[in-house]
């Protein structure tokens, strides 16, 4: 986990609601909207492009995807969470246009997807975007290795060069010996680390899973979610990350995306929705988290005394819950620096412990 | 309860409104119905305002034959040139299979022999091991066994390999129809219409457009085989293809395949399973069409039936129609051996062709020692007669012993059935009006799926008025009616019994498995024995072929009752017998419909071969109008029968999606 928390650490040093800067928006999205029906875009253009609840009952229209605007940054990890029917699948096949948007713009490293010609759309699918999807999608007549190499098949790569990217691949997932099995003589668990390995053959520049863990046991679950952080902490994408799971988005996040009905409610990194939830609905998702696990010792440290003497110095992104063991033993605080070095606050045992004990209490 | 409080019920009963609505609508129906007995023309349509619909066919045909000129050849050069080119396959399987070849090389002529009958055994007992194990090359060893030991081989191996050059054309022409179904909505709508009168208008209709375009002989009997057998295949693809899940349709999009990659690196290999249940369908079909096929030239067992029937030689008859279904059974098992064949499984897969294949291999080398060994002998070439045994004297004997011994009692229990059930209803059939008739179907339709349903029903019906052929028509409903309820009778309570415990279940799945394998002329012979000739022979056949569906459907309806649901009831304390009669029939009575819709199909498609034994409905229609060469009046009557099918189906389908819905099971 330490690998990724590394990769995520420089956007946490952002500011609570807003986006990383500095890193290039790998693909954006601008007022995108997606409603099932007949005459649908009528209906939207109609109205301005803002339609609500009332409206779309009146025209027999489902609203899947509402007025949704966001964009995901170079490496980033941004977890779009939501419960079932709230349109993050949708939302998220509108970004590769496997659904065509009813409205709004889809923005690729800046070219405008939903202008590209089919031709163009192939080949941006073929060698820059990768998916793996919820019940794998995997092949049922194609062994592990012909599966993963797959797309490159798909592209016309000759078989001398795509069977040793995917053995590559194969082993990058952990599944060295099972080259030659096939899908159903594999767990879930290993069917799913198939479809990663493949979804990786073209060496994407953006990474899209849908609900890719949710068909599977918790324990495996976990499992497979540290492994999804060792990758990133080599590969560095830019990921789309798709759970109904809330525990889940806050422990792969770097960015949170919180949906309902359509809409995006709330756009922040963990903590922030943690300290400061955007209405009742998110604040409820956030009540049983562990408070100790999201914040990070910036958002709980006081100003610092002047004179004050101090047992040590930790970085203003350390997680409560990781500097608890070292706070136990010391009468002292700790002094919170940033980057450079500079004091910018200090954090005392009894504020720690305060956070670890009361789940209630939203901000300490 | 006493008498009293039961009439005083009956009476709030009857007060209700819905039941005043209900009543007031059978009043209003019944004086519609006496007044149109009223109006002759309502009663018998009239004569003269019949649509010489027939003629109009006929006449196309000829034009179609002799005058329609394509430009560079004309249309009749065209048939024939497919005739020509379909010959070749034909002619060479069957050279290798059953004639031999003849060479000429300059003056002289050398004739290369068939394949050896031990090397044909040996090479299928081979390929079924691959297929199933022992226990089905065993079977299979003694079907094709049965050919050799009969005396049948020559026979059966001209009817294999029509099988095995349909089968494969068959099977890739539903295929591509299937995929160009799929891809669009438009052909779609297009194609289901024409499949549903391929799978409907009997085959009968058009055998004869088929000979004239075609010409008398084996390629025409393929080719009106390939007709019949093809339409299911193309709609097992369309399912097939559309059950492909979402995700790996898209997953093919994300890597960006081409449309022809999606068809046949994604598509087709996902849904291999589902389409291989296709291409068996194709298989039995044909098979189903050996007898038939023969009246146009095909040669083979089914002419041998064909020919026994009419000399009425039971023993030749039954032998050839034994060799039929056991051909059949096991051509039925080995695809479906190849299709619920574990997938493959990881284990090293070796490089060279032998060692992967080593059935083929060793199937091939069979046939290649035997063929050579029977250069030099005889024995190997042809089976050898002395040791052939022959069963006619066998079945004679027992004819004549049933005749003998039984013939009271069977034709007591036939006339009884006759007088007291058949003719009434028959009579009764008869003596409604038209209108009437064509007033209630339609009104039926309006209230299970609106105007659209009761405007193509109310036209199915009255088309049969229309063209002339109303009397016909209503003995074919009456007489598929009364089989279809007395296959009810029979197939619900055994489907009910299956249903319910394990043992009797596999058992019933044997038989009906095998029932179904038989080709429907096959239900023929026996009856013809026991019955003679008659409406009351046809419906004995038509019940035992119908009756499987309604035994197959009645017991998987029963099973789908969900487990939740029982284990409620039998919380609640509920009887095996309340448990029957309150929860599982009720909610499996969508399903038991389906298999009584099914049975009806079955039934229409076995009345028209029933015509052989003398009925006198549109079956007898189809068969004179073959018989006399007549295109017009054969395809107006088989259009008719489309049409009663098409009828029952379209109503039977919306009450049973209606009703699923009511239930929420759909
Ligand atoms: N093809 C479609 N036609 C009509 N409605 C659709 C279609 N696809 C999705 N919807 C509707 O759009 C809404 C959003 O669906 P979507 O699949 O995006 O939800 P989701 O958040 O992915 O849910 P889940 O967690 O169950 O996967 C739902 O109300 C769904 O019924
Ligand atoms: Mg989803």
């Amino acid at each position: 986990m330490s690998t990724a928390e590394s990769a995520g650490a420089a956007h946490r040093t952002q500011d609570a609601t807003g986006e990383p800067a500095g890193e290039g928006v790998t693909i954006a999205c601008r007022n995108v909207w997606k409603i099932f029906g007949e005459g649908a875009e009528r209906v939207l253009s109609r109205a301005n492009g803002a339609l609500d609840d009332e409206q779309l009952r009146e025209a027999g229209l489902i609203g899947a995807v509402r007025d949704v605007t966001f964009s995901a940054h170079q490496g980033e990890i941004f977890v779009i969470m939501g419960l079932s029917g709230s349109g993050k699948s949708t939302l998220v096949r509108c970004l590769s246009r496997l659904i065509e948007p009813t409205a709004g713009q889809v923005l690729f490293e800046g070219q405008d997807l939903l202008a590209a010609s089919e031709k163009v759309l192939i080949e941006i699918r073929r060698h820059k975007m990768g998916m793996v999807f919820q019940h794998f999608a995997l092949l049922p007549h194609l062994t592990v290795l012909d599966n993963v190499a797959f797309p490159l098949e798909v592209q016309g790569v000759d078989r001398g060069r795509r069977v040793p990217r995917a053995r590559e691949l194969i082993e990058l997932v952990g599944l060295e010996g099972r080259e030659d099995y096939y899908p159903r003589e594999l767990s879930g668990g290993q069917q799913q680390r198939v479809g990663i390995a493949r979804s990786l053959a073209v060496e994407p520049e953006i990474w899209f899973l849908d609900e890719p863990f949710s068909a599977l046991d918790p324990l495996i679950r976990r499992e497979m979610q540290d492994e999804f952080l060792r990758l990133q902490g080599v590969l560095h994408k830019t990921i789309v990350f798709i759970t109904h799971d809330f525990d889940e988005a806050i422990r792969l996040a770097d960015r949170i995306a919180i949906m309902k009905d359509g809409g995006i409610i709330q756009i922040g990194t963990p903590e922030a929705l943690v300290l400061d939830p955007a209405n009742e609905y998110v604040a409820e998702f956030t009540r049983d988290i562990p408070r100790a696990k999201v914040l990070s010792a910036r958002a709980v440290m006081l100003p610092a005394v002047a004179g004050e003497q101090f047992a040590g110095e930790i970085p203003g992104e350390t997680r409560i819950e990781q500097l608890a063991g070292r706070i136990v033993d010391c009468e002292k605080p700790l002094a919170v620096v940033d980057r450079n070095g500079g004091v910018v606050g200090q954090i005392s045992r009894d504020s720690v412990l305060r956070v670890m004990v009361s789940a209630d209490d939203r901000a300490p | 309860m006493t008498a009293s409080s039961t009439i005083s019920n009956l009476r709030l009963r009857l007060l209700r409104p819905a039941t005043l609505n209900r009543l007031m609508a059978v009043g209003a129906i019944v004086a519609v119905m006496v007044v149109a007995s009223r109006v002759p023309w309502l009663v018998a349509y009239p004569e003269n305002w019949e649509i010489p619909l027939r003629y109009w066919v006929s006449d196309f045909m000829k034009w179609l034959i002799n005058d329609f000129d394509l430009g560079l050849f004309t249309f009749r050069q065209f048939t024939r040139s497919i005739a020509w080119l379909l010959n070749w396959p034909l002619v060479s399987a069957q050279g290798l299979l059953a004639t031999g070849f003849e060479l000429e090389i300059g003056d002289s002529a050398i004739d290369l022999p068939r394949l050896s009958w031990l090397g044909v055994i040996a090479a299928v007992t081979v390929l079924a091991h691959a297929a199933g194990g022992w226990r089905l090359s065993v079977l299979v060893a003694t079907c094709f066994g049965y050919l050799a030991v009969f005396g049948q081989w020559s026979s059966g191996m001209i009817t294999l390999s029509s099988i095995l050059i349909a089968v494969p054309l068959g099977a890739v022409g539903g295929l591509l129809f299937g995929i160009l179904g799929y891809r669009s909505a438009r052909m779609e709508r297009g194609l289901l219409p024409v499949l549903d009168l391929m799978q409907t208008v009997p085959v009968f209709a058009y055998l004869v457009p088929v000979l004239f375009l075609f010409g008398f002989g084996p390629v025409a009997a393929m080719i009106a085989t390939i007709i019949y057998a093809t339409p299911p295949m193309a709609r097992v693809t369309m399912l097939a293809l559309k059950l492909v899940s979402t995700e790996v349709v898209e997953f093919g999009r994300m890597v960006g395949c081409s449309r022809w990659q999606m068809m046949w690196k994604i598509l087709i290999p996902s849904a291999k399973p589902t389409l291989m249940v296709g291409v068996n369908q194709v298989i039995m079909l044909s098979l189903n069409m050996v007898i038939i096929a023969s009246m146009i030239g095909a040669g083979g067992l089914g002419f041998d039936v064909l020919s026994a029937l009419k000399r009425l030689r039971i023993g030749d008859g039954i032998e050839a129609g034994l060799a039929i279904t056991l051909l059949a059974i096991a051509l039925d098992r080995v695809s479906q051996g190849f299709t619920h064949r574990a997938q493959p499984a990881h284990k090293e897969q070796p490089k060279r062709f032998v060692a992967r294949n080593p059935h083929l291999v060793m199937a091939l080398a069979a046939i290649v020692l035997a063929t050579l060994g029977a250069l030099f002998i005889r024995g190997l070439e042809a089976f050898p007669e002395s040791p052939r045994i022959s069963t006619n004297e066998f079945w004679s004997g027992l004819v004549t012993w049933i005749n003998v011994n039984f013939f009271d009692q069977l034709d007591a229990f036939k006339n009884f059935l006759l007088l007291n059930f058949l003719i009434p209803v028959k009579r009764f059939m008869l003596s409604l009006p038209w209108s009437v008739v064509v007033g209630l179907v339609a009104l039926t339709g309006y209230r299970l799926g609106g105007w659209r349903l009761a405007l193509a029903v109310g036209c199915y019906v009255a088309f049969m008025a229309v063209t002339g052929n109303w009397e016909k028509s209503m003995s074919s409903v009456y007489l598929c009616g009364v089989s279809v309820i007395i296959a009810c009778l029979i197939g619900i309570p055994i489907g009910v019994v299956a249903a319910r415990r394990e043992r009797a279940h596999r058992v019933v799945q044997v038989c009906i498995d095998t029932l179904q394998t038989l080709p429907s002329f096959v239900y023929l012979i026996p009856v013809v024995i026991l019955f003679r000739v008659g409406d009351f022979s046809a419906m004995i056949a038509v019940v035992a072929y119908a009756l499987t569906p309604a035994i197959r459907y009645t017991d998987h309806g029963i099973r789908q009752v969900p487990a939740p649901l029982i284990e409620a009831a039998t919380a609640a304390g509920c009887s095996q017998r309340q448990m029957l009669w309150k929860v599982q029939l009720p909610i499996a009575v969508p399903e038991i419909m389906l298999g009584i819709n099914q049975t009806i199909m079955m039934a229409l498609s076995m009345l028209v071969i029933t015509a052989l034994v003398g009925t006198r409905e549109l079956g007898q229609e189809v068969y004179i109008a073959l018989t006399k060469a007549d295109t017009g009046r054969g395809i107006v009557a088989g259009l008719c029968v489309a049409f009663i099918a098409m009828t029952s189906d379209r109503l039977i389908s919306a009450w049973s999606a209606r009703r699923k819905r009511q239930l929420g099971l759909a």
